[in-house]
């Protein structure tokens, strides 16, 4: 069932020198995790989640530190990472391309990669959306769609790759209170159905409790990470649960960690980069 | 559960597809259709009498000295379309259509060319950071050189009138479109590259699905501008250096005294200019209609 990989972040550090202003986004940071986790990693704006997501991605290289895949290495600094369809990216701001329709964007990976001929690919990525209930839209632009359904859609694209490792920065953020619990919703079954290993980096407490395997707290820049916090709730979880006792616990205790980071933040006037 | 969240879930989704696939005659046809019924038609009418009697006042009734050699409109008009030209030009005559298509032919030629080479040379250099580090301090010096500037050296490097007046052309339009396709690789979101990449996708591929379609709707305002500095050039090229097409027409004309003449090839230059732009703009439109259809939201 589970074909995550397994992620092992060891000592990560990024320092960006644009123009001699050095800013240390990553310091030392390591984190383990196991094949198919859903880990939810929360922390104060402007901490460095979003350059450690960058370094898995392979998007830039790490300063110092390794990051491996499955026990292999995947980014270092004299080996950076390149981009590939085992680790994808669902984007913050979206990244649906908006000149191809939905079915065109999900068929683009297997394309890609020449698993697939265009028109089996084509097929294949009807069969996806049918599956995860986008068929309607298969022929629309991105344009044409409402933000919640685009960022599903960006979804079930990463998902048409079948990676090892599924990477969302702050994918629902935009989205207003009710489309976020019909996104969760889609997201874990999708995690249900396929078990990717998920990278998953968030601001919002409730949407980390509720769709974590575990939660990593991440202290101010240069982030590190803070605290860990299991969470045992069992899949797969109902929107519901989120007002049992259970998780309102895990939530304050969360919370605590998250507040005191953000207060240190606050007070040395850091701003979102 | 799963069920009624899927069910909920493609709810959500917009009916858009039921919206037929329109193809580029049926976009003409229904925009036109949508202009006549709505009131700009008369508006237009309005506009265009407005300055017909204006230009009537002017030349033929005030006899304004500023305007009073030029002809008025009824003078013109009599001209275009008489049977029996006084100057021998008019819709009836076959010399009127070798202006004009000669004309065309050389903008063709020459837009065809500034396209071709303009269009690939810019995304060029908006995707790959050397080749635009290699030609951009070139492309920033010779951009700025006026096309009349060009015309001695165009007359020492052709072999004939017709190549120079088709190069003269080309340079007018092939700049425009060179920092229009620049400019289009430079607008497309970086996140569109990374996502193509994590999704696998080669280096001509994503050429072919990102940079080229995603620069698209700057390439043909690019193509807008550049056809209209073609003309421009054009006319310039044909008065120094043809011996056929309108803007040589418009030059013979003065010196023959053939003043009406003149103002049919200026009006005919307006509507074939005005034409060639309505068809570069109805392909952009169709062929950038993911583009149209978000901002029609």
């Amino acid at each position: 069932m589970t074909r995550g990989g397994a992620i092992s972040v060891r000592g990560a550090t990024k320092v960006y020198d644009p123009d001699g202003a050095r800013v240390i986004a990553l310091d030392h940071c390591s984190m383990e995790i196991g094949a198919g986790e859903f880990c939810v990693v929360v922390g104060p704006s402007g901490c460095g989640k979003t350059t450690l997501l960058n370094a898995i991605a392979g998007f830039h290289e790490l300063t110092a530190g390794e990051i491996h895949l499955n026990g292999q290495l995947l980014s270092s600094p004299s080996q950076p990472a390149t981009p590939g369809s085992d680790r994808v990216v669902v984007f913050q701001n979206g990244a649906l391309f908006p000149w191809m329709t939905i079915a065109e964007n999900v068929a683009f990976g297997p394309m890609a990669q020449n698993k697939l001929e265009p028109k089996q690919a084509k097929e294949a990525a009807l069969e996806t959306l049918e599956t995860m209930g986008l068929s309607l839209i298969a022929n629309d632009y991105p344009g044409r769609i409402s933000s919640g359904t685009r960022r599903r859609a960006e979804i079930a694209r990463a998902m048409a790759c079948h990676p090892q490792v599924l990477l969302l920065d702050e994918p629902f953020r935009a989205l207003d209170a009710l489309t976020k619990t019909v996104s969760h919703q889609f997201l874990m079954e999708v995690y249900d159905r396929e078990r990717p290993t998920i990278f998953f980096i968030t601001h919002d407490l409730d949407e980390a409790i509720f769709l974590a395997s575990r939660v990593f707290v991440m202290t101010t820049r240069p982030a590190t990470v803070k605290k860990i916090l299991e969470v045992p709730l069992p899949r797969p979880r109902d929107f519901r649960l989120l007002a049992s006792p259970d998780c309102q616990r895990l939530r304050a205790e969360c919370q605590a960690a998250v507040r005191a980071e953000a207060l240190k933040a606050f007070s040395v006037g850091e701003r979102e980069r | 559960m799963t069920e009624t969240a899927s069910h909920s879930l493609t709810a959500l989704a917009s009916p858009s597809s039921i919206l037929p696939k329109v193809g580029l005659l049926a976009r003409l046809g229904r925009n036109l259709g949508r202009w006549l019924a709505s009131s700009n038609p008369w508006l237009n009418l309005l506009g265009l009498g407005g300055f017909l009697i204006l230009w009537h006042l002017l030349t033929t009734t005030l006899k304004v000295p500023l305007f009073a050699k030029l002809p008025g409109p009824w003078e013109t008009v009599k001209e275009w379309f008489s049977l029996n030209p006084v100057y021998g030009i008019s819709i009836f005559t076959l010399e009127y259509y070798q202006h004009i298509g000669l004309s065309c032919l050389r903008v063709f030629l020459a837009f065809l060319l500034a396209t071709g080479l303009g269009v690939p040379l810019g995304l060029l250099m908006g995707w790959k950071k050397t080749f635009s580090d290699y030609s951009f301090p070139l492309l920033e010096i010779l951009r700025p050189i006026p096309m009349l500037a060009w015309v001695p050296l165009a007359i020492l490097m052709w072999p004939g009138r017709e190549s120079s007046i088709v190069f003269l052309t080309f340079l007018g339009s092939f700049f425009a479109t060179l920092l229009n396709s620049w400019l289009g690789v430079k607008s497309i979101d970086e996140a569109y590259f990374r996502a193509a990449k994590c999704l696998g996708a080669s280096e001509s591929l994503i050429f072919r699905k990102i940079v080229w379609p995603g620069a698209m709707p700057y390439v043909f305002t690019g193509l807008q501008i550049s056809v209209g500095y073609a003309w421009f050039s054009l006319v310039a090229g044909e008065m120094l250096a043809g011996e056929f097409g309108l803007g040589y027409l418009i030059w013979d004309s003065y010196i023959l005294v053939q003043y009406p003449v003149i103002v049919i090839a200026m009006l005919t230059l307006g509507l074939v200019g005005s034409i060639s732009s309505l068809l570069i703009r109805s392909l952009g439109n169709f062929l950038i209609r993911w583009k149209v259809r978000e901002s029609g939201q």
